[in-house]
């Protein structure tokens, strides 16, 4: 499989192994307050055992694809007209949020959105509702994030950046998902940070072998730990291919590397300056 | 001394059963952000199903109680299903115009079955009365508070503890975040209408034992808000010391001063603390990191 620009409606489904597709999105359409079109005719699809990243500007409709996906497009008066979203084998486009945890999917939303009153444990139980005894993941998580474990009896609200997303992730995981979507887990995060917390998404990756779909402005990072890379414009897959080689398509280290034809760091407002004139639709 | 005494376990047992009709007030503010008038008459409507269980169809105490904790959770349930949800996402104005309709209508109701006049009902709690220090304390004032201090207790712990009251807070803190964890807003929405409707049960037996089963309960419930003002309109602990406060002062401007001047003070308590910290004394600010 090599990176192509995606033209059809229904590439990355046809694309993707037809068994091994823990999420499949077809042809999904959103649309806003009945008038506001955002995902036209969206597909992809998310392996299982794989770290799927998707990438693309702001305002390509990223977190609008993760909030199809989780089912909270009503509370913010948008709906899925078109299209369908299969998990796991089965069709939850018209899912209830609520019910589709319970399928197998957390998700971490875009600016960590821990609960700022509550203590980190009373986070990390409330992750845990669909679960009837969250105990034993309790220790799972305070394992794999030790500095939450010394942290239990704090206030979510007064944690930094980084320490409020590891909460969120850990409380993502005592949900006990098969699949975990991040929408822009570096959001705001030193550089140091987001590294660390790439190692932990890529470690839950390999040693839990958790499914991944993340959401990034950070192209370099996602694209480092990904395994698979989807890029978006206007509502649509634009782009899709194995990470390793989005790294080395021209366009992708134009557009989203900030990188030349010659390898060298373009300056910033070259690259804007592209952005404007070239576009693949 | 003994005067002094005698106002402070009434007031006491005013404030405790303040504490518990507000405790209603500010689960539905935290969970729901429904600002919600009709709390004095869920008082009202809770005093009135105990009275017709236990003196009307004549069942035993503990049947009474249950059979009113029944009708309380429904009515709860069925307020919130029927006339709250259609109105999420609309004007904060209009749902508190909902909520004093609703009002109006719990009390008429209430009326129309049972007319205007007091009902007698028989103590409940043991009556008579205890010599402390040279002050004549009524025994039922003081089961009153042992009564809301374990109910309050019952609540505290379960906001703690529980996997169903922590998800209530987190729901009050991030809906959308809440969804993500697959807790159904809309079940916690329900379950919050119910338990305030049990607590203002509770506060409405208490209430129509050490007075009268009749109207004026809805105005006693009517002093939740210089009540829920002072400790804060999303705190739990703010309940209980603006209850206790409320109480003891209302009791105490009616013995050493003057007994009209005591329906005023808990407003004029409203008026100042709105001036002067208007979300009361534990009431949640925002939480800034810097």
């Amino acid at each position: 499989m090599s990176t192509t620009p995606v033209t059809g409606t229904s590439g990355a489904a046809a694309t993707a192994a037809p068994g091994g597709s823990l999420l499949t999105l077809n042809n999904v359409e959103v649309i806003y307050d009945d008038v506001i079109l955002v995902l036209r005719g969206l597909s992809l699809a998310v392996p299982e055992g794989k770290i799927v990243a998707l990438l693309g500007s702001n305002g390509a409709g990223k977190s609008t694809t993760l909030k199809a996906v989780s089912g909270l497009l009503p509370s913010e008066h948008g709906e899925v007209t078109d299209g369908s979203v299969v998990f796991d084998g089965q069709d939850i486009t018209r899912m209830d949020a609520a019910e589709r945890v319970k399928q197998g999917m957390s998700l971490c939303m875009e600016g960590r959105h821990v609960f700022e009153h509550l203590s980190v444990a009373e986070n990390l139980v409330a992750g845990a509702y669909t679960q009837k005894d969250s105990g034993e993941d309790l220790d799972v998580v305070y394992e794999f994030f030790p500095k939450l474990a010394d942290m239990r009896n704090r206030v979510a609200g007064y944690l930094s950046g980084g320490e409020q997303q590891m909460l969120a992730i850990g409380r993502a995981l005592m949900a006990k998902p098969k699949l975990l979507m991040l929408d822009e887990p570096s959001l705001g995060l030193a550089p140091l940070l987001v590294q660390e917390i790439f190692g932990y998404i890529k470690r839950l990756n390999t040693e839990r072998g958790l499914t991944v779909l993340v959401i990034e402005q950070n192209a370099r990072r996602a694209l480092e730990v990904a395994d698979h890379g989807y890029i978006m414009e206007q509502g649509r897959i634009v782009l899709e291919g194995p990470a390793a080689e989005m790294r080395e398509n021209p366009d992708v280290k134009e557009f989203y590397l900030g990188l030349g034809e010659e390898g060298g760091r373009k300056s910033y407002r070259d690259v804007k300056h592209y952005k404007r004139r070239k576009r693949w639709l | 001394m003994s005067t002094f005494l005698n106002l402070m376990v009434y007031g006491l047992a005013d404030g405790a059963i303040l504490a518990l009709a507000a405790l209603g007030f500010v689960l539905i503010y935290k969970a729901t952000s429904v600002i919600n008038f009709a709390q004095g008459e869920f008082l009202l409507v809770g005093a009135y199903m105990f009275y017709t269980a236990f003196v009307v169809l004549q069942l035993p105490l503990v049947l009474a109680v249950v059979f009113g904790v029944v009708i309380a959770t429904l009515i709860g349930v069925l307020v919130e299903r029927l006339i709250l949800r259609p109105m999420v996402g609309e004007n904060p104005i209009s749902i508190i115009m909902v909520t004093i309709g609703l009002s109006i209508f719990l009390r008429s109701v209430v009326q129309m079955f049972y007319g205007t006049r007091p009902q007698s009902q028989p103590a409940v709690l043991p009556t008579g009365s205890v010599n402390v220090l040279g002050a004549t304390i009524p025994v039922n004032r003081l089961w009153v508070l042992l009564i809301a201090a374990v109910v309050l207790t019952a609540f505290t712990v379960f906001f703690r503890r529980s996997r169903h009251g922590i998800a209530m807070r987190a729901v009050a803190d991030d809906q959308q975040a809440a969804m993500t964890m697959g807790i159904s807003v809309r079940r916690i929405f329900a379950m919050a209408w119910a338990l305030a409707a049990v607590s203002a049960l509770i506060a409405g037996i208490l209430l129509g034992d050490i007075y009268a089963v009749d109207q004026n309960i809805a105005a006693f419930g009517l002093l939740v808000f210089p009540v829920v003002i002072l400790g804060g309109l999303d705190s739990v602990p703010g309940t209980i010391v603006g209850g206790l406060t409320i109480g003891l002062l209302k009791q105490f401007t009616s013995g050493y001063l003057d007994p009209g001047l005591a329906t005023v003070i808990p407003y004029v308590v409203l008026v100042l603390i709105l001036l002067v910290r208007p979300y009361g004394i534990f009431g949640e600010t925002r939480i800034e990191r810097v």
